[in-house]
């Protein structure tokens, strides 16, 4: 993060100093606050949010596992643990295949942090979660299918 | 301000485990308001970090995928206890919480 953007922010009277920024095309609005993949995060099929972190071309992988459960009856609220047996993994992003926004979390990881991300998603419709992994250089991916009985996603 | 979060660090064989859950709408901005049928405007969490003792671990950029009121938990390897963690978010409005623990 930024830390004088931050300051910026914080002072009074900065808004108007930062919507001119913007006007000026200086900052991009989302900027503002911290790195946010606007583009992946705002993709609504999976081909985008996969090249938007780079998963394009990712290989399966066995090391990687995703726990969720097989059956979901609520898809608002679908616990996924994602761990990772790849050495000098960087990190794990996680993806709803059906989802409308596909892109769920991307999760950078350093510093002895560990191959493990537990969390809730959410899921529209029954389909796969696929954990999107990188460890040096190369990116790997693996999948679990999770049934749901109500989505999740708007309605 | 949001809502305060909870976080617990604790030690976990060679690692330390922290969990947090956090209190937010976590709105997609695809979801309609079942009386007006006017669609609720995007409300989530777009930025969660982490540091151990005041170095970064964890580096998270969220969609509005995550469910209502988030939990998140990870594992960092070397931790022990008496170590401090800080857990922050931001969300697409500017709105941001932190918690200070320390890993017991």
């Amino acid at each position: 993060m930024n830390i004088l953007r931050r300051n910026v922010l914080k002072g009074a009277g900065a808004a108007g100093a930062v919507s001119v920024a913007v006007a000026a095309g200086l900052l991009k609005p989302t900027a503002a606050f911290a790195d946010w993949n606007k583009a992946g995060f705002d993709s609504k099929d999976l081909a985008g949010a996969m090249g938007s972190i780079g998963a394009g071309s990712a290989a399966a992988s066995g090391d990687i596992k995703v726990d969720a459960p097989d059956i979901a009856e609520n898809g608002a609220v679908v616990p996924v643990v994602v761990t990772s047996g790849i050495a000098g993994t960087e990190s794990i992003a996680i993806i709803g295949e059906k989802n409308a926004l596909p892109l769920i979390a991307d999760f950078k990881l350093m510093n002895g942090a560990m191959g493990y991300v537990s969390t809730r998603i959410k899921m529209g419709s029954t389909s796969n979660v696929i954990a999107v992994v990188k460890a040096g250089g190369k990116v790997y991916k693996a999948h679990k299918e999770v049934k749901v009985t109500i989505g999740g996603c708007g309605g | 301000m949001a809502e305060p979060m909870k976080v617990r660090a604790s030690v976990s064989g060679d690692a330390v485990e922290v969990k947090c859950l956090m209190n937010h709408p976590m709105e997609t901005g695809l979801r309609k308001d079942a009386k007006t049928g006017a669609v609720v405007p995007a409300h989530h969490i777009t930025n969660v970090t982490a540091t151990l003792n005041g170095k970064p671990v964890l580096d998270a950029q969220w969609g509005g995928g995550i469910s209502k009121n988030p939990y998140l938990a990870f594992k960092v390897k070397g931790g022990k206890a008496g170590d401090k963690v800080n857990v922050s978010w931001v969300d697409n409005k500017g709105d941001k919480n932190s918690a200070d623990v320390t890993v017991g």
